[in-house]
């Protein structure tokens, strides 16, 4: 199971966080911040995987994590997931979202968080993997934003 | 109405969205706060608003500032309304937000039940989707019980994207309702050959969630997963799969000689790196799991700890931490084969990325042995030193502990050596393991007897320099060592080379600063160590000394006596008293020192953790039984005090051994002799320095004697441990030396060659005996101790409520529970006979966002209490069905539900609780033989219909509107009216407002069908349901929900329920039956027995009330007799009960009476004097129309008939008069309806 996702950038300001074991609002954000602080102070080329966060989770779980020019994608998991899996499919997750924002950038997942979350509940749901099929997901989304649009575009043509 | 539209959409344009928001923040980086706090307001504003868009527009942006950190949670009620929107853009985004900030306790979950429902339905299938993506996040043990069956049919939707979700979900579901899990499973094995990869993997995913906690329960899907193995090319499968083999294959070794084949043959062939390591995993897991039986493995685990050598040498870091991961798993069953790459795991321990160090630590558990505990440790030690994080020091710290203390300290050699790394551990500023180091010590101490005198000299220092420690004084800190220092130096005081300095250390003001707990323990010790002084000094000719040393403990004890700590008080305040006295015969030269070392004498001796566990109760001793009369509870409080003194464990019993074995005093001479020979940096002590006390910097150098020296003992980079370290090294070798003299000596007495290999190879661990002739002392247990090993499963584990047997054929009463409108739907399954208890649990209580706070609180409580009396019943409920379902197969057409009266628990019925409440719970409520007012649950649809009038335009889909299960008091004299109207308040719900007004009285829509001397029946207004293939115009169904009530003495059995047919209405009965044929009311009833049968009605036109007669026939046996009888009724189908409540927004109200097709009529109601909300709540509820919008005096009403007419209100009031405008699309059938509210008003 996946208990948490965040994604912060390099001075640790949330771009999503996605928890799928309740936490209240404080909780989330000294999270995020154990988090940030964990994960910050290692270098590149160390390994991808990290436990010792305290906050969330306990023994079974570790943080999964890989950095992408300013922005950490990590994940909280416990011990039934693969950790090499995991770390494919947050690859997975961000190449979808490479190819759902056309060369997805920091900004991107600043303005249109709704998105992200949007494209995230393609990919996991409920703490666990959905589909991990790249063109399965982007053709979900596409789908669903195209409703999107049209339901749009008739409160205007309705106006 | 159009103009507000028109008006809404102008708002919009100026309103923010969340771009706008986001750049607004990113603008206001000085005042972030400032500026979001003026957002919120403004959202705030949004939400009040009508239009939709405006609304899902501020949800999402509350989504956003959720990410920030804001509680949201005030908006819950509005995300409510943006889920049941019908616009799929609308209701992702409330979906969203409701998964990011719903929890178990949000108490509007309660009020989306029916939404979530109707989307799990939706022809859309991203409707059904986003619900279950919501779902999954938010789902509650309500919810889950609700929308089990609604789940479990998604898992055969047409859409694998549908499918996969259901699928998923269902794990969520069986956590919250366990319950769910048998009768879900066959159908969820079934997935698991889906033709979809993606449900494929769903499946998979969710029975290894499932099976990784309860493995043995999974053990017959193995042949099904080898199957999957073998043939599937998806590697998220493949990996689950292989991690669940993982965890069967101990449970069943055949299994995992199978597997090797096909996971080698993986091995070769995959290029994926993670499907590579978890086949080398389970291979692991699969040799480990056989070689338990077979010895002949070990090869293969040497191949695969190969493997894992070259992952662990690879230059990805990632491969290097499973490899080390995967190691570890290893090192549990097989720890030689690890050991052997000691030289690869201490070289990660220099690695600089923690995570790798941190598993390299954990490998060295195993690695450790006599011959290179001292070296491993040392090495720790230079990283303890190093480590610059507070966890991976404290993580290292309980390391060295755990590797040192294992297997009862089994590769200690050297218990000084050991001693002195504690003492120096205790250097580590911050740490949070105080208590561990402390426990250690004392452990060290009691059982090793030899190494006492050491230790005390060791400790007598540390409380010397406790300054030193007294940094820190939080709980667990390091200052926890002086609670084992002080308590040593009592206990072993005789040890002690100078107690007088010891005690008054222990004396010092600065103590008082220490937490109470080691007050406790230097009060009590001071005492021992008071007892051991008098002994040495009363053997002295000058009396003066002991006199002196009577005078410091009377000096310095009044410190204690004033101490809060109440331990601390008592404890001193004793000993005050004691040494008061002891001073008075000291001053009379009477010899006391005997006496008072005989209050401390004693042996002590570890007593097992679990020995207390063990005692085996001795028979004949009930420990549940009470002694004495059990107190009232209020008494309970006075318990708690115990806990605090529990954790500071007085210790009595002294052992005195003053025996000091003279071997094992010659032989601690002998290594100090050794020990200073060796060690050129010490200086020998002159025999006056005893006294001298040395004002050290650092603890690091304490020293085994006290030296009159200001050069400090500590040599840089050369910790107190090296010396020992060294010493040892020595030891050996000369051990060695002599060895080797006694083999060649052997050897030139035989000449033989064998001697040769054994002194050339290395030093075996057997080689090495231990300095100290150790003697353990073991952990005392009681006598006959029970060899169980009971395990310490956390009770609260959910996943404990899911180790529930799959193989077992499904028992009808574990169906999932289905709403008992969809049983009468689905006529020819009555096996899905259903749980209409599951709504009745379910109905929500009216309450919206803006509810008083007060309120919610009474009525969670309330809930709690009638959960669990619904429980009860629910239980009841699901025996009942079974034989229900065995005697009912021909007759589907009828539903019943038992409703035992006589059984029911008074208390729903208890003064305390408000009407209302014991409506909600729609428990059964105890008949009251008296003209009371009938009393049934006003809440439930009230709340579908508040809940619905949010809900959506959705006017072209079917409502289902649930009825529940229903009771009323007896109204004896009550006669063919189909509403009962009571006088008293109600409270009247409109679109998120609520007045505060006075409480509704409880209504009901039962009534007085006929009755006689042996039997009653009521029947409820007769509730509407549609068909579920949703054709309006053929499909209508009527079901009347009809309580028998036997009011004889006698048994009333072979019951028959039959209605002459009209030409409109039909009795639906079973296939193969006349049309004049009775249907057997499937119950009996015993005397006072009341039970609820329900039966469906076919309807054609629904423009006219109906009547239909009908006749029930029974046999009343009693002892000696049985006697047909028959009892006439009358059934009155009310126009008013072809409506169903259905919500409806001002926009598409307003289009609609716009669109000119409905006709208008309109009635005047005089001489009602009820306010104007009741009247509301009235018509709502018999009626069941829902309020659109009210404005003051004046509300519009919608509802829609079930063959899809729209009926809409316009009622207006003043004074006593209430005009109702009404305008419907078939005139005939809004004439009756109107008669019909007419003639409920004049009855009021």
């Amino acid at each position: 199971m996946i208990k948490a996702i965040l994604i912060f950038n390099n001075h640790g300001k949330p771009r999503l966080i996605r928890f799928y074991q309740y936490f209240a609002e404080d909780m989330q954000q000294q999270i995020i911040r154990e988090t940030f602080h964990l994960v910050s102070k290692r270098d590149d080329n160390v390994c991808n995987f990290l436990e010792g966060g305290s906050l969330i989770g306990g023994s079974d779980y570790k943080l999964i994590y890989r950095h992408y020019a300013t922005l950490y994608f990590v994940f909280c998991v416990d011990s039934s997931e693969s950790e090499l899996g995991i770390l494919d499919l947050i690859q997975v997750f961000v190449e979808t979202l490479d190819k759902c924002f056309e060369n997805v950038c920091e900004l991107d997942l600043i303005f249109h968080m709704d998105k992200v979350h949007y494209i995230l509940q393609e990919v996991v749901m409920g703490g666990m993997v959905l589909e991990t099929n790249m063109n399965e997901i982007v053709a979900q989304v596409e789908v669903q934003n195209r409703m999107e649009k049209s339901e749009v575009s008739d409160v205007k043509q309705g106006l | 109405m159009a103009l507000k539209i028109v008006k809404g959409s102008i708002d919009r344009m100026f309103d923010k969205n969340l771009q706008d928001l986001v750049r607004g923040i990113r603008n206001h980086k000085e005042d972030e706060a400032k500026y979001i706090s003026t957002c919120i307001d403004e959202i705030k504003q949004e939400l009040k608003q009508d239009n939709i868009a405006v609304k899902a527009n501020a949800v999402c942006k509350l989504t956003y500032l959720q990410m920030l950190g804001y509680d949201v949670s005030w908006a819950a009620f509005n995300i409510v309304e943006v889920m049941s929107s019908s616009k799929f853009t609308y209701k992702r985004i409330g979906y969203l937000a409701a998964s990011q900030c719903f929890h178990e306790s949000t108490d509007v979950i309660m009020l989306t039940t029916n939404q979530i429902r109707k989307d799990l339905s939706s022809p859309n299938q991203y409707d059904t989707g986003v619900a279950l993506t919501g779902l999954s996040c938010f789902v509650t043990p309500d919810l889950a019980r609700d929308l089990a069956n609604d789940i479990m049919t998604l898992m055969s939707h047409t859409k694998p994207y549908i499918r996969k979700k259901a699928v998923l979900i269902m794990y969520k579901v069986f956590l919250k309702y366990p319950e769910s899990l048998r009768p879900a499973f066959p159908r969820l094995k079934e997935k698991l050959e889906d033709p979809d990869p993606g449900v494929q993997s769903a499946a998979v995913n969710v029975i290894c969630e499932l099976a990784r906690r309860n493995p043995k329960n999974y053990l017959s899907l193995a042949p099904l997963f080898f199957k999957l193995m073998t043939s599937s090319t998806n590697n998220w499968v493949l990996i689950k799969i292989i991690k669940l083999f993982g965890a069967l294959t101990p449970l069943e070794p055949r299994l995992g000689k199978k597997l090797i084949e096909p996971l080698t043959n993986l091995i070769h062939s995959t290029s994926a790196m993670s499907l590579l390591y978890e086949c080398v995993n389970t291979v692991i897991a699969v040799l480990i799991s056989l070689s338990s039986g077979m010895p002949n493995h070990s090869a293969s685990i040497q191949l695969c700890v190969q493997k894992l050598r070259i992952l662990i040498e690879d230059s990805d870091q990632n491969l290097k931490y499973l490899g080390l991961l995967a190691m570890s798993k290893i090192l549990k069953t097989h720890p030689k084969s690890v050991q052997s790459h000691k030289d690869l795991i201490l070289q990660c321990l220099d690695d600089k990325d923690e995570s790798i160090r941190l598993r390299a630590l954990d490998l060295l558990y195993g690695m450790v042995s006599k011959k290179n505990l001292m070296e491993i440790v040392k090495k720790l030690m230079l990283h303890v030193d190093k480590a610059e994080g507070t966890t991976y020091r404290d993580e290292l710290l309980t390391k060295i502990i755990d590797i040192c203390s294992q297997s009862n300290y089994q590769y200690i050699t050297n218990f000084e050596w050991y001693i002195s790394i504690l003492v120096e551990l205790t250097r580590l500023e911050g740490t949070r393991h105080g208590h561990l180091i402390a426990s250690q010590m004392l452990d060290v101490a009691i059982r090793v007897k030899a190494i006492r005198a050491f230790a005390v000299a060791q400790m007598a220092t540390l409380l010397d320099n406790a300054h030193l420690l007294t940094g820190n004084m939080q709980r667990n800190g390091i200052c926890e060592v002086l609670y084992a220092a002080a308590w040593i130096c009592g206990e072993f005081s005789e040890h002690l080379e100078n107690p007088i300095q010891t005690l008054e250390a222990m004396l010092r003001p600065k103590v008082a600063t220490l937490p109470g707990h080691i007050q406790a323990v230097y009060v009590q010790n001071a005492a021992k160590l008071f007892a051991t002084v008098l002994k040495g000094q009363e053997g002295n000719t000058d009396s003066t000394a002991a006199q002196e040393t009577s005078q410091l403990m009377i000096d310095r004890l009044p410190l204690f006596v004033q101490s809060a700590n109440l331990e601390v008080q008592e404890r001193a305040s004793c000993i005050l008293q004691l040494v008061k006295y002891i001073q008075k015969l000291q001053q009379k030269d009477v010899e006391v020192a005997e006496e008072v070392s005989a209050l401390f004498a004693g042996e002590l001796n570890p007593v097992a953790p679990k020995a207390q566990k063990k005692v085996p109760v001795p028979e004949g001793l009930d420990l549940d039984a009470w002694i004495n009369e059990p107190p009232s509870e209020s008494e309970s409080e006075d318990e708690q005090p115990k806990a605090i003194f529990a954790k500071e464990e007085p210790k009595h019993s002294r052992p005195r051994h003053t025996e000091v074995d003279e071997k094992e005093l010659a032989r601690r001479r002998e290594a100090r002799k050794q020990e200073q020979a060796n060690n050129p940096f010490y200086i020998k002590a002159s025999p006056s320095s005893q006294k001298v006390y040395q004002d050290t910097p650092g603890v690091e150098h304490i020293p085994v004697v006290q030296i009159d020296l200001s050069v400090p003992l500590k040599v840089p980079g050369m910790p107190m441990s090296d010396q020992y370290v060294k010493l040892e090294e020595e030891r050996r070798q000369k051990e060695r030396a002599e060895k080797k003299k006694k083999e060649k000596k052997k050897r030139k007495e035989k000449r033989s060659g064998r001697g040769k290999k054994q002194d050339s190879g290395p030093e075996s661990e057997e080689d090495i005996t231990p300095a100290h002739m150790v003697d353990i002392v073991t952990e005392e247990m009681p006598e006959n101790a029970l060899p169980s090993d009971d395990d310490d499963k956390d009770p609260n584990d959910p996943h404990k409520a899911l180790d529930i047997d799959l193989d077992k054929p499904l028992a009808d009463s574990e169906k999932l529970p289905v709403r008992s409108h969809r049983a009468a739907e689905s006529l020819k399954s009555p096996a899905e006979d259903g749980d209409v208890e599951s709504a009745a649990i379910h109905a929500p209580k009216k309450k919206n966002g803006k509810e008083k706070r007060e309120k919610k609180k009474d009525k969670d409580s309330d809930r709690k209490k009638s959960k669990e009396e619904k429980k009860k019943k629910k239980h009841k409920h699901e025996e009942k069905e079974e034989d229900l379902l065995g005697g009912q197969a021909e007759e589907p057409a009828v539903q019943s539900e038992e409703t035992n009266e006589v059984a029911a628990p008074p208390t729903s019925t208890s003064a305390e609780e408000a009407p209302t409440v014991a409506a909600a719970e729609a428990a059964p409520v105890p008949k009251v033989a008296s003209g009371t007012a009938p009393n049934s649950e006003p809440d439930e649809p009230k709340d579908t219909e508040m809940e619905e009038t949010k809900s959506s335009k959705h006017k072209k889909k079917k409502q289902k509107k649930e009825k529940e299960e229903k009771e009323k008091k007896k109204k004896k004299k009550h006669h063919h009216h189909h509403h009962h109207s009571d006088g008293g308040g109600e409270e009247s719900v409109q679109n998120g407002t609520v007045e505060d007004e006075e409480p509704l009285p409880p209504m009901s829509n039962y009534c007085l069908l006929a009755e006689n001397s042996y039997i009653k029946m009521m029947m409820e207004d007769a509730d509407q349901v549609c068909d579920i293939q949703g054709n309006l115009q053929d499909g209508s169904q009527v079901v009347v929900s009809v309580i028998f009530e036997n009011k004889c003495d006698s048994f009333l059995k072979s019951m028959e329920f039959n209605v002459l047919d009209s030409l409109n209405s039909k009795l639906q009965r079973p296939e193969g039956s006349g049309p004049h044929d009775g249907l057997t009311v499937p119950f009996q009833l015993p005397p006072g027995v009341s039970n609820e049968a329900r039966f469906v009605f076919t309807v054609q036109s629904i423009v006219m009330p109906q009547k239909l007669k009908g006749t029930l026939t029974f046999i009343v046996k009693n002892e000696d007799s049985s006697t047909h009888e028959k009892l006439d009724f009358k059934l009155h189908f009310t126009c008013t009960s072809y409506l169903i409540t259905t919500p409806c927004y001002s926009d598409a109200f307003a289009k609609l009476l716009e669109s000119g097709d409905l006709k208008g009529s309109s009635v005047r109601l005089e001489g009602v004097n009820m306010p104007f909300h009741h009247l509301l709540a009235r018509i709502c509820f018999h009626h069941h129309f829902s309020v659109v919008e009210r404005i003051d005096s004046c509300a519009s009403m919608y509802s829609r008939s079930i063959q899809g007419h729209h009926v809409c209100l316009l009622v207006k009031t003043s004074g006593q008069t209430v005009s109702i405008d009404a305008k419907c699309d078939e005139p005939t059938l809004l004439g009756n309806v109107l008669d019909e509210i007419k003639q409920t008003f004049s009855q009021c």
